[in-house]
């Protein structure tokens, strides 16, 4: 048996994972909950903005953390033009196809990514990649608390856009009603748009955060993906508090099953829980029974 | 004549697929075609399910792969036969069918839900394949060279190129009966609308179940296939989320639904890819890049695939989108 | 042939049916009518098996089949027309009502024959060949009644097939609904057209706010106070009958 202060600190650092998770988790729900489709291409656009970061310190010598803002804008308007002029035209409004679009798009974005960069893993070594604070016997790298506070901030703000904006509410009038909304005036595709924008602006984020504690390469939005969807699943398709509740928990089970099985069998707790859940509850442990 | 009409078309395409090693020499061209054979075999097997059913998998690497190492551990660890392993593999696919079906048509799953649950089983089988000893783990496995008829391997490629070709023919004949039966119709209507085939008496469940057990045996067939040619396995290969796409995508290119889109798809895409290979150099991924673009492309404006252009071609006219677009 | 007893059916809190009951004897055209949101649509669901009901039973030719599911009560000889119609839309009319035509015909030509049959007697002898989704909605609702015919039923169940149709096109189908009865099939609709009412059935259940307000021959039903006031609000049948004094 493991000995309690190894139990904590897997746990902790399951809980800091799980914070990123989330983070990615949250823009894939998002939009889940108002366009009712899966976005696959969710961990290619992943994967595009971990590159550019890594770009813009390799080339322009631009901190992660300051890139924040510029990359932000960049990927909501990245997003939405993309959902505004391909996924939407190209689907013609079924939801099968908006399915297989997005599937082609995760392909043409990873697979573009690795022509450009190729297969090569990438790292940016930042000068507090490594600092750490001290929790009583227990280290926490700095970087992982930053992301850990970032999730919970941009949770906090995707909650307040959409509970306290007028944007906010036509999104939340879309997610429930389409139809109605469009009767009332919203510009659904519009809106559709915006929230596809947001969700991929959700992911500049996670991918500043990531980088200095993390590296890319052209299939490592693969590996978030998977996870996300299964957080999306068990936190209630289209919730926020579901996501970040889903992910800290997800975090911590690969944590522990890591430790328990091995790294190599570390992910297979989460996708067996994905199953159970999909099958078992597929409204999620924490949202209405659809 | 009716029947006649409706085989005549993938008889002339059997014939010329099977004169191909009378004419070609080259190994490279060789090779490609019994890889597209293969994907082919595979995409036959989705197509029942996702084309014909309307039920997305986007996790068909389950049964190819689980055909395969069925096959590659009955020869390698247990010494059995290769075409009794063989049979063994192309039945676990339909086992390995029923059971995903069971539990996810049961449960309700459908649409995004469906392709994600598909897609979870294939990753927990490929992390499994990738750690247990039973499978090599991630070293592997490599099947003896032991080159016979019984082995199922061979010298020539030519011939093992009308090995794949007999398995497909085998998926036409499978897709076309069933494509012209009861089943086929009932299937074609539950992907059209589960209420309105309920209401006629058509039982969902058994019907979704039927389709991915045969799909499954299909692919897992491909999974078998592959392995005998390439004589190596591992879990990136078997389970890896590559042969997903690729059975999708030829299915969707050549024409959902349709008989011989998965032939005319598999064909078309790793033309095009080889193509772009070519032109390209060597830039990792552009083949893969060009699939994804084409996907997207079929679904904005050609619906049918391939054979549905060429269909509209023909006919000159413009025929109606087959999704539900006019209610 | 039909018997439907004390059929309750909740979503959440909400009582869309309770504690209906209907009869429908053999070879007669029955109808159900009410206001909307009556409930009558939901007790179709209900009677068909696609919705399982909170209490009651649906007894057919005497066998409890609440139990079953949609199905098998569609082999036993239950067949359903949808008030939202609900085409194959992918496919052709003949292909369409063929996948009815399926449910008695294991061959493919047994069974297309039957569509061809059916289709042709239903006026839709053009349009056979052309895609389901490119017809009327007088054609669709006649896909609709073919589809559900071609599964040789014993019992059809028809959720307004005439609404949404003009004045003539209601004028053509009624003697299609009257011969199908001469056959022998036994029919429970739903319907707001009141001639057709009148002209169809002779008996009427009248479902309003999930209960059984009356039953009886149309016209008697027409008359009863109950009734109108469901329809018309409370006091309505009071105001009707001093106006109908005062004329007199």
């Amino acid at each position: 048996m493991y000995s309690f202060p190894i139990l904590l600190e897997a746990t902790l650092n399951g809980l800091l994972t799980g914070a990123v998770y989330a983070l990615v988790a949250l823009g894939l729900t998002l939009v889940y909950g108002v366009l009712h489709i899966i976005n696959f291409a969710h961990g290619a656009f992943l994967t595009g903005a971990m590159f550019a970061v890594w770009a813009a310190f390799t080339f322009l010598g631009v901190d992660p953390y300051l890139a924040i803002p510029v990359l932000t804008l960049a990927f909501f308007a990245l997003g939405y033009a993309t959902q505004r002029f391909v996924i939407g035209p190209a689907s013609h409004g079924d939801d099968g196809n908006i399915l297989l679009v997005t599937l082609g798009l995760s392909i043409v974005i990873e697979n573009g990514l690795l022509a450009v960069f190729r297969p090569d893993t990438r790292t940016i070594a930042t000068n507090y990649a490594f600092d750490v604070v001290e929790a009583g016997p227990i280290l926490i790298s700095q970087a992982r608390l930053f992301g850990f506070a970032g999730a919970l901030v941009v949770a906090a703000l995707l909650w307040l856009l959409l509970a306290r904006t007028d944007t906010g509410k036509a999104i939340r009038a879309v997610a429930k009603e389409k139809l109605g909304a469009s009767l009332v005036g919203i510009d659904v595709r519009h809106i559709y748009a915006v929230t596809f924008g947001l969700g991929c602006a959700t992911l500049a984020v996670a991918a500043c955060l990531l980088m200095p504690i993390f590296y890319v390469n052209p299939r490592v939005g693969q590996s978030f993906v998977l996870v996300a969807f299964t957080i999306v699943v068990l936190g209630g398709m289209g919730s926020i508090p579901g996501a970040l509740v889903g992910g800290l928990f997800i975090g911590v089970v690969e944590s522990l099953t890591g430790l328990f099985l091995g790294d190599s069998l570390g992910q297979i707790g989460i996708f067996i829980i994905f199953i159970l859940v999909l099958l078992f509850r597929p409204s999620g442990l924490f949202g209405a029974r659809a | 004549m009716m029947l006649l009409r409706a085989y005549l078309p993938i008889l002339i395409l059997l014939a010329l697929l099977a004169a191909i090693p009378l004419v070609v020499t080259s190994n490279t061209a060789l090779n490609f075609v019994v890889f597209v054979l293969i994907i082919t075999l595979a995409a036959q097997g989705w197509n029942l399910l996702g084309g014909v059913g309307g039920q997305f998998s986007f996790g068909h690497a389950a049964f190819f792969g689980t055909g395969a190492y069925v096959s590659a551990i009955l020869q390698y660890s247990y010494g059995v036969n290769a075409w009794a392993a063989l049979g063994a593999g192309i039945l676990s696919g339909a086992a390995l069918g029923w059971i995903i079906g069971f539990l996810s048509f049961r449960a309700g799953l459908r649409g995004s839900y469906f392709a994600l649950v598909t897609l979870a089983f294939a990753e927990v089988l490929r992390i499994l394949a990738n750690a247990l000893p039973i499978t090599g783990g991630a070293a592997g496995m490599l099947l003896k060279l032991n080159i016979g008829f019984g082995n199922l391997q061979f010298t020539s490629r030519g011939a093992f190129l009308w090995l794949a070709l007999g398995f497909v023919a085998a998926g036409l004949l499978i897709s076309r009966a069933i494509a012209d039966s009861r089943f086929g119709a009932q299937l074609v209507a539950v992907r059209e609308n589960e209420d309105a085939a309920r209401a006629l008496g058509v039982d969902v469940l058994a019907v979704k179940l039927k389709a991915i057990t045969v799909s499954g045996a299909l692919t897992a067939a491909a999974g078998c296939l592959y392995l005998q040619y390439f004589l190596y396995l591992d879990a990136t290969i078997a389970y890896g989320v590559w042969i997903s796409v690729e059975v999708l995508l030829a299915a969707m290119v050549g024409g959902r639904g349709l008989v011989l889109g998965p032939l005319v798809g598999a064909f078309t895409l790793h033309g095009v890819g080889d193509l772009t290979k070519q032109v390209a150099g060597g830039i990792p991924g552009i083949d893969l890049a060009v699939y994804g673009a084409v996907l997207i492309l079929v679904v904005a404006f050609a619906p049918g695939g391939v054979l549905g252009l060429i269909h509209r071609l023909l006919s000159g006219l413009t025929r109606p989108r087959p999704a539900k677009e006019a209610q | 042939m039909l018997e439907v007893k004390d059929i309750t059916m909740r979503f959440g809190g909400l009582v869309a049916v309770g504690g209906a009951s209907i009869s429908v004897p053999q070879g007669s055209i029955v109808g159900l009518i009410g206001p909307n949101g009556a409930g009558k649509t939901t007790l179709f669901t209900v009677i068909a098996g696609f919705q399982k009901p909170t209490a009651g039973k649906v007894c057919f030719e005497g066998e409890d089949i609440t139990a079953q599911p949609a199905h098998v009560r569609a082999r036993l000889g239950i067949a359903r027309t949808f008030q939202i119609v609900q085409p194959f839309a992918g496919l052709n009319v003949r292909e369409n009502i063929a996948v009815g035509a399926y449910l008695r015909h294991a061959r493919r030509a047994d069974a297309y024959a039957l569509a061809d049959a059916v289709g042709h007697r239903l006026g839709l002898g053009a349009d056979l060949d052309k895609p389901a989704s490119s017809l009327t909605v007088a054609g669709r609702k006649r896909l609709e009644l073919a589809r559900a015919l071609a599964t040789a039923p014993k019992l059809l169940l028809l959720d307004e097939v005439l609404a949404g149709l003009n004045p003539s096109e209601i004028r053509d189908i009624i003697p299609v609904i009257h011969a199908i009865r001469d056959e022998g099939v036994t029919i429970l609709m739903i319907e707001h057209v009141m001639q057709a009412v009148m002209n169809l059935c002779a008996h009427v259940h009248v479902l309003a706010q999930g209960q059984m307000i009356a039953q009886g021959t149309p016209q008697a039903v027409c008359a009863d106070p109950q009734v109108i006031e469901a329809y018309l609000g409370k006091g309505a049948a009071a105001r009707i009958q001093a106006q109908g004094a005062a004329h007199a």
